[in-house]
């Protein structure tokens, strides 16, 4: 049992973040929001050269052959950087959508549902439908575009009827990839706390209120503090979680910690982490200019993708009496 | 990363279980929770038996009688005892977890001759002598003076929140030898035998209605200076040794009494009045963000457990812990009461029938942001320590 990351894990990590930090800075976050989906073609081909989407797909099969735990290693990043587009899809089309992997296709994805609100539909080549008997795959369907998305990087299409497009997998296949959405949702909620956290806590240490920096009071202290633990112990949730799916049968435990538990503490632990990120910048937290709203409307989205988080919630409590 | 455990870990695990199964057939049922004489026989009888099976002090060096083993296994023995269902550690806890390890680092030869051993055997029961009445957060305004005459302190003052202070041997007692200096300079740590005379212990009954602890009046008890441990005016370095062995295990048996205490509501919930509890969106729903929490706290556990084994300290990953413990097992206590409706209106028997007290679990969830450092004094480390915050002051 280990659950601290390895050498070769932390070096993935640092170079995803370094890359990040580099290429995608708050005014390029935002120059996203002009373009077709709001999916950057060629971040989505740069990072399908590091391996991102491919990171689980076997290494003769083109990918990088490692497991979920490096997956949600490296989606805490992208979330940690508020990367906009189907990046959840595109990693689990790598396996079974040629040019997935490499990110030269973008894939989104949708539950079926009759109308279906389906994201980044204008940067889409490709979408997968996931329905509970099976996974399909269809040319990006037309819809209303809806005004006003939630979340600037994000925006939806009202579809009245989805295509029927072509059988990927069965119910087992579809089950699975549920299985690995919810994880690496979980991975960029964390992501996206920590990012809140971070940066709600640089502005208390610069901004002065009574002749001190606000991170001073132990009002605004407090929250930072709470914000954090909830953010790092959601991570634990999260990296449990991965390895135990990693290692299947052959895991620790009487009991690992599960997807659905993993997703439910992120998304509260990224919820808090936000709106506490608003709070703590005052007036300027209720701008546009400050990055705080995209990470809470982010953390919005996820919430429901891939399943509600009132269906982990039913899923948890239903396992507390089937024993 | 990863979940699979070493071979060692294997071996270690089915040994300890195995000696489990042969020994807890024999025991006794505990006594009552208030019956502090018999709570004392019974807990150090469990001690002696860890002792000799080669199970007590599991992470203290070898030298000193422990078992010396890692800290993956000391999670291990944490979790299989408190599934068997094993006795907790009890009146053992200040020994076994704080003055020993203390004496251990920091104590003469003779004083460690003198008490780890028998702390290991269970023959030495130990208080902790630290809080005052106006010096709870503040524990460093500690006002307890020892003045030095020869080879001896004399000290008065007095102490509370002393748990065990009834049935203890000895108190790991801070007092003040320098009244003069700053706050946290003029502070020692001294073994005070409790059977020195002007020790008066007086029991404190707690809001669940008994006596957990004591407070401690102190009227000129004289104290050997060669039970000083560290220098004097070092007290309170020493006191913050034992934090720097965090490894992140504190709550490792609670944990799971949680799990099984939420798993059992559930339970109730489905069972009690046709099952209308169960059917409350609001309480089904509750319980199982109180179980995912849970879950996510034992993948933390065990986060911190593989810290320590990584740096020797799971570092402030046991503040973070507390922090979010205390927050669930609160929400948990308050479903708790919502899921027993009136059968929560006493504290034994009733329980809607249930084989633990979740009334009581409800109202000792209420000390978890008070005890050991209220959740407002483990804020302010976090804020300050881990996010590089400025101090209010």
């Amino acid at each position: 049992m280990d659950l601290e990351l390895s050498d070769d894990q932390v070096a993935l990590r640092d170079e995803v973040r370094r890359f990040l930090a580099e290429r995608l800075d708050s005014a390029a976050l935002r120059r996203c929001i002009e373009m077709p989906g709001a999916v950057d073609h060629d971040l989505w081909k740069e990072l399908g050269h590091m391996g991102v989407f491919g990171l689980t797909v076997q290494e003769a099969q083109g990918g990088v052959g490692l497991g979920l735990a490096e997956a949600a290693i490296v989606f805490e990043e992208l979330g940690r950087a508020a990367v906009p587009g189907p990046l959840v899809a595109s990693f689990l089309a790598a396996s079974c959508v040629e040019g997935a992997a490499r990110g030269e296709v973008i894939v989104g994805a949708v539950e079926e549902a009759q109308p279906a609100v389906v994201e980044n539909i204008d940067g889409l080549d490709l979408l997968l439908v996931l329905r509970p008997d099976g996974v399909r795959k269809t040319e990006p369907p037309h819809g209303r575009r809806l005004a006003r998305p939630l979340d600037p990087l994000t925006p939806v299409h009202h579809v009245a009827e989805l295509p029927m497009g072509e059988q990927l997998g069965g119910a087992e296949v579809s089950a699975r990839l549920h299985q690995e959405a919810g994880l690496l949702i979980a991975a960029l909620q964390v992501g996206l706390g920590q990012a809140a956290v971070s940066l709600a806590t640089e502005y208390a240490k610069q901004r002065a209120q009574f002749g001190r920096p606000i991170g001073g009071f132990q009002a605004v202290k407090h929250m930072l503090a709470d914000a954090h633990v909830w953010v790092d112990v959601a991570r634990a949730a999260v990296h449990a979680a991965a390895v135990a799916l990693d290692e299947g049968e052959g895991a620790d435990a009487i009991e690992t910690c599960g997807v659905s538990s993993a997703r439910m503490v992120a998304s509260r632990a990224a919820a808090r982490a936000t709106s506490t990120c608003v709070q703590v910048h005052g007036g300027m937290g209720y701008t546009w200019e400050v990055d705080a709203h995209l990470y809470l409307k982010r953390v919005a989205v996820l919430d429901v993708a891939f399943g509600t988080n009132g269906a982990a919630l039913e899923q948890r409590a239903a396992s507390l009496v089937s024993r | 990363m990863r979940l699979r455990p070493t071979s060692e870990d294997v071996t270690f695990r089915d040994e300890l279980r195995q000696w489990l199964a042969s020994v807890l057939p024999e025991l006794t049922p505990g006594p009552a929770p208030d019956d502090w004489p018999a709570q004392r026989t019974y807990d150090t009888a469990w001690q002696r038996r860890l002792y000799d099976a080669g199970y007590a002090g599991i992470s203290w060096p070898a030298e000193y009688g422990g078992r010396g083993a890692s800290p993956s296994q000391e999670l291990i023995f944490l979790e299989e005892t408190e599934r068997a269902g094993a006795p907790y550690v009890g009146c053992n806890f200040v020994g076994t977890l704080h003055a020993g390890p203390t004496i251990a680092a920091e104590g003469t030869p003779e004083q460690q001759e003198a008490h780890l051993r028998p702390i290991l055997r269970g023959d030495h029961v130990w208080c902790q002598g630290f809080s005052e009445p106006e010096a709870g957060s503040d524990l460093a305004s500690l006002r307890t003076r020892a003045v030095r005459d020869g080879d001896h302190y004399v000290v008065s003052g007095q102490k509370i929140w002393t748990s065990h202070a009834h049935v203890a041997d000895f108190c790991e007692l801070l007092v003040r030898t320098d009244p003069d200096a700053p706050k946290h300079r003029g502070i020692s740590w001294l073994i005070m035998p409790m059977d020195s005379p002007g020790v008066d212990v007086r029991p404190l009954k707690t809001l669940t209605g008994v006596s957990e602890f004591s407070e401690m009046f102190l009227d000129e008890v004289r104290i050997p200076v060669a039970n000083r441990v560290g220098p004097q005016n070092d007290g309170w370095r020493v006191a913050m040794v034992t934090f720097g062995f965090e490894r992140g295990t504190a709550f490792v048996s609670e944990l799971l009494r949680s799990m099984v205490l939420v798993e059992d509501l559930a339970q109730l919930a489905g069972a009690r009045d046709g099952g209308s509890a169960w059917a409350d969106q609001s309480i089904r729903h509750d319980l199982a963000i109180v179980a995912a929490e849970l879950d996510a706290l034992w993948a933390y556990t065990k986060r911190n457990v593989s810290r320590a084994a990584h740096q020797g300290s799971a570092g402030y990953g046991g503040s973070i812990f507390k922090l979010a413990y205390h927050e669930t097992r609160q929400l948990l206590g308050e479903v708790a009461m919502r899921v027993l409706g009136r059968d929560a209106l006493a504290l034994r028997d009733a329980s809607g029938g249930s084989d633990f007290d979740h009334v009581e679990e409800r109202l000792y969830s209420l000390s978890l942001s008070i005890a050991a450092g209220t959740a407002q004094v483990q804020r302010n480390i976090i804020g300050e320590r881990v996010l590089g915050l400025p101090k209010e002051r």
